[in-house]
């Protein structure tokens, strides 16, 4: 079936991101100026607005920093959902998806719990990071 | 006390003839019924608007819509605060010389949805971002940093519960707001509401509307010389930290209403304890308690046990503490939760400001009051815009 959730478009900026994410590896840009990892990706870094940035793949390890059990599904999703905020361990934070067997449960994501990326083929073009509790 | 402190008076405001369902009208027809009534509300002809403030319309669309040719157009819009940021900006054109008299606009079609935009496209920050991992509108985000909250101060969703409930006893005094005939909830109907996104049930999120409303503000000096008791303009503030809500540094402080209530408070030369009505934007039940934090009517994190200690009237009645009766009188409109929300709220809790200040709210009316400080944030926690009013 065809997925019909949104998709991102990439831009000059963030077409690493999404090469990496089809790639199966989760790509981050480091500044050359000032070593810091920044997300979203932008042209400049928001940390001292240096144009030097430097693609390195991140660890794909990630803490559960606040979530959200959505019950009116967007299109593509189906109801209960997980939408997390989560803190990657090189630093940015991302919005993203947490995947769990059966039915998110609140009792079973506790923030702070440990999570690794995983990824989602959602068309021949996108693949969507996203994130379950690591084993 | 800044110099621009005092400087300014609100001599109009006025929402659109009625708000709720307007089916007959478009976002454009709203913003112009608004400016209608607020201009007749001053006493003056739109030929005496020489600036133009508005959103969501744009202030090129609507001096076009209105006839009117301003020299001093802001078309700021950043969220729901926009509107207490133009009444900042309107103080400064003002003292500046760049205009006179300033019209305020705003007006939505938020639930008849007739002229209003689209959400961001797939290039943008948001369209690429979060929108692929299903965010769907307000209730998805607004909720996000809730758990981080509650997580970090031992908040409790019985303790969120009790927003809903206060401002619901406001509603029920308030003959025009949405909620009027409803009844009161108790904090245990708000949790036996339907989920719509865990933390937040249906009674944890604001109304959906259509609705305009509009402020005329003019020099203090001006304002002396014409019908209407002008409400003064002691002090205002705005920031703006981020515009997604993944981005939020801190999702436990709002960084953009820390630093805009600080701006106002220092301008007005007074803090919390001096003011002694409230209306902070309740998008949601969670939304005024960090404001109620961040803007130092509550210590950091103890919002939660602020708004859920009750005590009962000599009628039985529960009393909740930013309820009618309470000590802290809050969104005395019955809020965006039970009066109205057509999406971008602000404006009706500056108009309500003006309300209680000119003594005109009928059976909501809070007694004695001389301050009133307005917050709202835009997006989720991202912008914020800060406004104390006076009657005096």
């Amino acid at each position: 079936m065809t997925y019909d959730g949104a998709l991102p478009r990439p831009t000059p900026e963030t077409r690493a991101f999404w090469d990496g994410t089809k790639a199966h590896r989760l790509m981050l840009p480091w500044c050359e100026a000032c070593g810091q990892p920044h997300f979203y990706p932008r042209a400049i870094c928001p940390h001292c607005l240096s144009d030097r940035l430097d693609w390195r793949q991140a660890s794909g390890r990630a803490t559960l920093y606040s979530y959200v059990i959505n019950h009116r599904p967007a299109k593509g999703f189906e109801a209960p959902y997980v939408i997390a905020a989560v803190t990657l361990d090189e630093g940015p934070r991302m919005l993203t998806n947490i995947e769990t067997d059966g039915p998110p449960e609140p009792d079973a994501l506790r923030l702070d719990m440990a999570l690794e990326v995983v990824f989602a083929d959602v068309t021949d073009e996108i693949t969507l990071p996203r994130f379950r509790p690591a084993p | 006390m800044s110099r621009l402190s005092r400087t300014c008076a609100i001599v109009g405001a006025a929402e659109t003839d009625t708000i709720g369902k307007r089916p007959d009208r478009s976002r454009l027809g709203l913003h112009a019924e608004a400016a209608r009534n607020a201009l007749a509300d001053a006493g003056l002809k739109p030929s005496d608007v020489d600036g133009i403030f508005s959103a969501p319309a744009g202030p090129n669309e609507l001096s076009e819509y209105l006839g009117i040719v301003p020299r001093y157009v802001d078309g700021t819009s950043v969220g729901g605060c926009s509107y207490m940021i133009f009444v900042r900006h309107a103080v400064a054109a003002i003292a500046a010389g760049y205009c006179d008299v300033a019209l305020i606009v705003h007006g939505e079609s938020g639930r008849s949805w007739l002229d209003m935009p689209g959400l961001d496209g797939p290039a943008s920050p948001n369209g690429q971002f979060e929108l692929p991992f299903g965010t769907r509108g307000a209730p998805t985000t607004y909720s996000l940093p809730v758990l981080r909250h509650f997580h970090d101060y031992g908040t409790t969703r019985r303790q969120m519960s009790h927003v809903p409930a206060a401002t619901r006893e406001w509603a029920i005094l308030n003959p025009r707001a949405m909620m009027h005939d409803k009844g009161p909830v108790t904090p245990e109907d708000v949790e036996a509401s339907p989920l719509v996104c865990h933390p937040f049930h249906l009674l944890d999120c604001c109304l959906v509307a259509d609705g305009g409303g509009a402020l005329v503000v003019t020099s203090a000096e001006r304002a002396r010389d014409m019908g209407r008791k002008p409400v003064t303009i002691l002090g205002t503030g705005e920031a703006t930290a981020h515009r997604m809500v993944a981005q939020m540094r801190d999702f436990t402080v709002s960084e953009s209403t820390v630093l805009s209530g600080k701006t106002a408070f220092a301008e007005a030369g007074l803090g919390p304890s001096d003011i002694d009505h409230l209306m902070l934007y309740d998008a949601f039940s969670f939304t005024p308690m960090l404001f109620l934090e961040d803007l130092g009517f509550v210590p950091k994190g103890e919002s939660g046990p602020f708004v859920a200690e009750t005590t009962t009237g000599p009628d039985g009645r529960t009393i909740y503490r930013t309820g009618p009766g309470g000590e802290l009188p809050m969104n005395t409109n019955g809020g965006g939760l039970s009066y109205c929300h057509s999406g971008r709220y602000g404006m009706y809790a500056l108009i309500e400001a003006v309300t209680q200040l000119r003594g005109e709210a009928g059976a909501r009316q809070v007694e004695g009051i001389e301050t009133s400080l307005v917050h709202g944030p835009g997006r989720q926690f991202a912008a914020a815009g800060t406004v104390i009013l006076a009657n005096a």
